[in-house]
């Protein structure tokens, strides 16, 4: 395993007299591409600003290679940040924005002309040296930020929504540009992301915020099959969230019928949430599954069918790839681990803070 | 037809109305005779006149540089408050600019007096220095106003991402920053410039008794009878304010051709 690279040691910050961050521990390793991904207004922008050097924790400690850098300023940090809204130079034309950096490390001429063609190829934007920062699309805007800060060659590159002003089309393309730049420059990427899809194409590693907590660290795949608690399951992607009953080990009861399932260790009849995805619930002809009910909405989404099953008075939400009209009357039914347990909050601040702790 | 007639006749009375006097003046600054009655051919007299008179060329002397020198200071602490005051929270920040525009409506009169009271409560004597400290004053408020918007739209993330290129704060301001902000600190400076030239009344109660501008000057002579010469000066004053004002605005243009281009 990757040594850890930076590490937030207990960091808070706090604005205004709300709290932002709250004793926050992070650790990113070398050559790990992870992704904060949260609500907006959770705290991602604040903690890169604070790994940045932009903002100073009110307390903890931030930690690069072991070295404490908390009081370091940005300018004396061994990393790059490509902002929210590009923040190019707009009075410097292309070639000047990308030698920024390296002028005012002293660079040779040679050099810096070599590395502005370098990182200009890199972002497929070859021959743009004299263009002027107005005349580019907002596509290549980025990708002059992202060139003028790997120039630099940073052990760690600090991206803040840097896809957010993008359309789909373009947004997904430079998805794919992004993790080409990575794998083959070889740095740690920190990324900045609301958007769950972009976190769980991306990422090594995806680090789920609300509040200033972090709810959930894992891999895309950890994340969405088995989140932690009721907030990560909403945000990741759909699903289906039901009050349930846990009677026992590996049996739960939702809507006064038994479902078997996988997860154990709860105690015995615990209230808990209980999480499916709506493509793992299935529908049966009447009679053969575990709950009866109703379809009522059925929308064509490409790929899919998506509906509605109105069943134990709870509206579930189906992805099929077979289609069941409006009003067909129909069974529900649920494999065992496909079925995700979480143990209920007991308080709003714990719903913050997550289940696990 | 009347109508459009009409909206001719009476724009054209406006500008009769606003620019006859000053061609009048200039008129007479080229005529041959002393009396302003009647017209007895073109010449330069006045002007030389004007030129070899020691006491208008020291006027004149003075004028520029108190306001080249009031106009720069005024710029270098103007231009310093908008960065202070635009860092500031919202509550601070709209009193800030509140009290920055009080000056600005206050009648020169009281600006005058009260700067005098001033200089004298404390024991400043009089003169040069005073007058100065009094055009800096005055000329900070112009500044501001004019340097606060270009301030208000760069972007924080444009210093901050020099910061991040490894930029000195200090480097970051004078490489990034300021450029986006020099047609406002420019504009400032003409403003400020103009305002010191143009200004009487305040000089006039700060100035004590050894030195002139060309405006108190001009003031002093005028109770001792009118003089062609200044007929001269006058018009000179007036094209060089004209000329400062046409490259005050001359900036601002090219702005807009450029956010067209795009
Ligand atoms: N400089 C600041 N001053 C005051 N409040 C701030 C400042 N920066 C961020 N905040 C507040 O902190 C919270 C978290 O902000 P941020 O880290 O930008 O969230 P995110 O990037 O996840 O959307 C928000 O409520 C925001 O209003
Ligand atoms: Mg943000």
């Amino acid at each position: 395993m990757n040594p850890s690279l930076i590490r937030l040691e207990g960091v808070s910050k706090t604005f205004d007299n709300t709290k932002v961050l709250d004793e926050l521990d992070l650790s990113i390793k070398e050559n790990e591409f992870m992704t904060l991904l949260g609500p907006s207004g959770c705290g991602k922008t604040t903690t890169l600003r604070i790994i940045g050097g932009f903002e100073k924790p009110d307390t903890g400690k931030v930690y690069f290679d072991g070295k404490d850098i908390t009081g370091a300023a940005p300018n004396k940090r061994p990393l790059n940040t490509v902002f929210q809204k590009y923040a190019l130079f707009s009075h410097m034309n292309i070639a000047e924005n990308i030698a920024f950096g390296l002028k005012i490390k002293g660079k040779s001429k040679s050099y810096i002309d070599d590395k502005i063609k370098y990182a200009l190829k890199l972002v497929n934007l070859d021959g743009f040296e004299k263009r002027s920062v107005a005349s580019l699309s907002g596509g290549q805007q980025q990708r002059i930020a992202i060139a003028r800060a790997i120039v630099n060659e940073p052990k760690v590159l600090l991206l803040d929504e840097p896809l957010g002003a993008l359309d789909l089309k373009l947004r997904q393309d430079m998805q794919y540009e992004l993790i080409r730049l990575k794998n083959e420059l070889g740095i740690t990427f920190v990324y900045v992301t609301h958007d769950q899809e972009e976190a769980l194409t991306m990422s090594d590693t995806i680090v789920v915020m609300n509040q200033g907590y972090i709810q959930q660290m894992g891999t895309p795949e950890d994340i969405y099959n088995e989140p932690e608690n009721a907030f990560v399951a909403d945000f990741i992607g759909d699903s289906n969230i039901i009050d349930g009953l846990m009677l026992k080990d590996e049996l739960v009861e939702m809507f006064g019928v038994r479902f078997p399932c996988v997860d154990k260790g709860f105690g015995t009849n615990q209230p808990v949430d209980v999480v499916i995805r709506p493509e793992d619930v299935e529908l049966l002809e009447p009679g053969k599954g575990s709950l009866e009910g109703v379809v009522s909405h059925l929308i064509f989404k490409g790929v899919h069918y998506e509906m509605e099953v109105m069943a134990g008075g709870f509206e579930w939400l189906v992805h099929s790839t077979s289609c069941f009209p409006v009003g067909t009357n129909v069974s529900i039914h649920v494999d065992p681990f496909n079925i995700q347990i979480m143990k209920k909050p007991e308080s709003e601040d714990e719903e913050a803070v997550g289940v696990n702790e | 037809m009347i109508g459009r007639f009409f909206k001719r006749f009476y724009l054209a009375t406006i500008f009769v109305f606003l620019y006859a006097p000053i061609a009048a003046l200039m008129v007479l600054s080229f005529n041959s005779s002393k009396y302003m009655s009647k017209w007895t051919g073109f010449s330069l007299t006045w002007y030389e006149q004007l030129f070899s008179s020691e006491l208008i060329m020291s006027a004149l002397r003075n004028t520029l540089v108190i306001a080249l020198l009031s106009a720069l200071i005024a710029t270098v602490i103007g231009t310093a408050a908008c960065l202070g005051i635009n860092h500031m929270k919202k509550v601070p920040r709209t009193l800030m600019m509140g009290m920055n525009n009080i000056p600005l409506m206050n009648a020169d009169i009281v600006t005058g007096i009260s700067l005098m009271l001033c200089f004298i409560a404390f024991g400043v004597s009089l003169g040069f220095g005073t007058v100065l400290i009094a055009h800096i004053t005055f000329n900070i408020p112009y500044v501001v106003l004019s340097v606060m918007p270009k301030v208000k739209q760069t972007e924080k993330s444009t210093y901050e991402a020099a910061l991040d290129l490894g930029a000195s704060p200090l480097k970051a301001f004078f490489k990034v920053v300021f450029p986006d902000i020099l047609p406002g600190v420019l504009s400032g400076f003409l403003l400020a410039f103009t305002m010191s030239l143009d200004d009487f009344i305040i000089t006039h109660f700060t100035k004590g008794a050894g030195i002139n501008t060309l405006s108190t000057l001009i003031y002093s002579e005028v109770r001792k009878g009118i003089k062609p010469s200044l007929y001269a000066l006058s018009t000179i004053l007036f094209l060089a304010v004209l000329i400062l004002l046409v490259i005050g605005n001359l900036p601002k243009k090219k702005n807009h051709e450029a956010i067209k281009e795009r």
